[in-house]
């Protein structure tokens, strides 16, 4: 046994230790990792949110190695998502930048955080915003009704927007100003705090709480992320959690992954598919928070 | 005076998704070229991500990343490659801070500068 390894003391968990070569381990965590992004495109609960649970429970990394190369990549998949749907012409390229005020405030508080907070801690946040991130995606995708006035505030902000719906162009009003900024602060805080792009709340926030329509929310949410990532990886970088030996595999792959995925998403019947990943999803969940209430993490 | 609006909004919105293709592909490619040194020269040594050590101080800041990059140390492209990540969001929100200006909208040209500030302060400030 070789006790000079600064990984064996800590090391008290059961499974055997195999220490793998950097050719190995990259191939392994670059398959993972396109996996993630396939599946996380395909079902819409976006691959970021499964990759740190990956990293750390099945690759062993340490926690904060993984919240930071699954930081970076989210702004990989966010980017490359973003710049097919403002194409389109769904995201409101307004209701993102006044929301990424919150967002980007939250996620540099949430990155200092992530200094402060114990790692089983941040196990267990994590586990609860994936088994949340699983229920949301079953949510029926059903827009409001638009027959109240239009908010004063909204107004002021030049929020309500319209976008092609398939019978012509379809006007929206915006309400909830408040609620849905601070939700957008909540969600930048989580962002920074667990290296995730926090999609289900930012679309929580504006389908639920602002009344967005709904296509219009998860493509706005997807022009956020990248911006509201960005803000905590600044910091990330300097503490020193960004590894680019251990980001490389996970960006490239969640990135190749993700793109592949929005090609199928057409033709695939993802009903089933939604089914297993958030089961798998929902698994992940109860490890982390198992292995952060008994200190494995 | 609408119709101005919308066609300068659709032109903004193709500008920024332009922006963030080339952007998203031009730092994957830099990652990758970083990859390929890395695994040829250090691919058959142990990995040790179990324990955290933080990274050195030439991968933690925008200069001496881009230093590590330019003495074409692997891990530095690499790094470098992350960075172009990182910058590609923050040159779209620069470049709406212009795109509001050109529709003259002062109140949105303030928002989308709170944003740049705590974006750059985070970069560079912390």
């Amino acid at each position: 046994m070789d006790f000079s390894y600064p990984g064996y003391i800590s090391d008290d968990c059961e499974f055997p230790k195999h220490r793998m070569t950097i050719i190995e381990f990259t191939l392994l965590v670059w398959a993972g990792s396109l996996a993630a992004g396939f599946l996380g495109a395909l079902t819409g609960l976006g691959g970021g949110v499964v990759l740190v649970p990956l990293l750390s429970l099945i690759f062993h990394v340490d926690i904060r190695y993984a919240v930071g190369a699954s930081l970076v990549s989210v702004i990989a998949t966010s980017s490359g998502a973003a710049s097919a749907y403002v194409r389109e012409g769904f995201s409101n390229i307004r209701i993102g930048m006044f929301l990424e005020i919150a967002t980007t405030f939250g996620a540099i508080l949430g990155a200092f955080l992530a200094a402060k907070t114990p790692s089983q801690a941040i196990a267990i946040v994590f586990g609860l915003v994936l088994l949340f991130s699983a229920y949301y995606s079953f949510k029926t995708q059903h827009d409001h009704s638009q027959d109240r006035p239009p908010d004063p505030l909204a107004t002021k902000l030049k929020l309500n927007g319209s976008f092609p719906g398939s019978k012509g162009v379809r006007e929206y009003n915006v309400y909830h100003v408040p609620a849905g900024f601070s939700l957008m602060f909540g969600a930048g805080i989580l962002s920074g705090l667990l290296g995730i792009g926090s999609g289900a709340v930012k679309v929580l926030a504006m389908d639920q709480a602002m009344r967005i329509p709904f296509k219009v929310s998860t493509t706005t949410s997807n022009f956020m992320i990248g911006v509201t990532a960005a803000a905590s990886a600044g910091v990330y970088l300097h503490r020193g959690y960004v590894d680019p030996g251990l980001a490389m595999p996970v960006m490239l792959g969640v990135l190749a992954g993700s793109l592949l995925g929005t090609r199928v998403l057409v033709k695939a019947k993802v009903r089933w598919l939604r089914l297993i990943f958030a089961g798998v999803v929902v698994a992940l969940a109860v490890e982390m928070i198992y292995h952060g209430i008994t200190g494995q993490m | 005076m609408n119709e101005t609006k919308q066609w300068n909004d659709q032109r903004v919105e193709i500008i920024i998704g332009t922006m963030l293709r080339v952007g998203v592909l031009v730092a994957a490619a830099v990652v990758l070229a970083g990859g390929i040194c890395y695994l040829v020269r250090y691919g058959h040594r142990p990995t040790d991500y179990h324990v955290f050590h933080g990274e050195p101080a030439n991968l933690r800041s925008v200069t001496q990343t881009v230093r590590a990059a330019f003495a074409l140390q692997c891990r530095g492209i690499m790094q470098f490659g992350l960075l172009l990540l990182i910058l590609t969001p923050i040159a779209r929100v620069a470049f709406s801070v212009m795109a509001f200006e050109w529709e003259k909208d002062r109140m949105y040209v303030v928002m989308t500068l709170i944003v740049l500030a705590n974006l750059c302060y985070s970069l560079i400030g912390t």
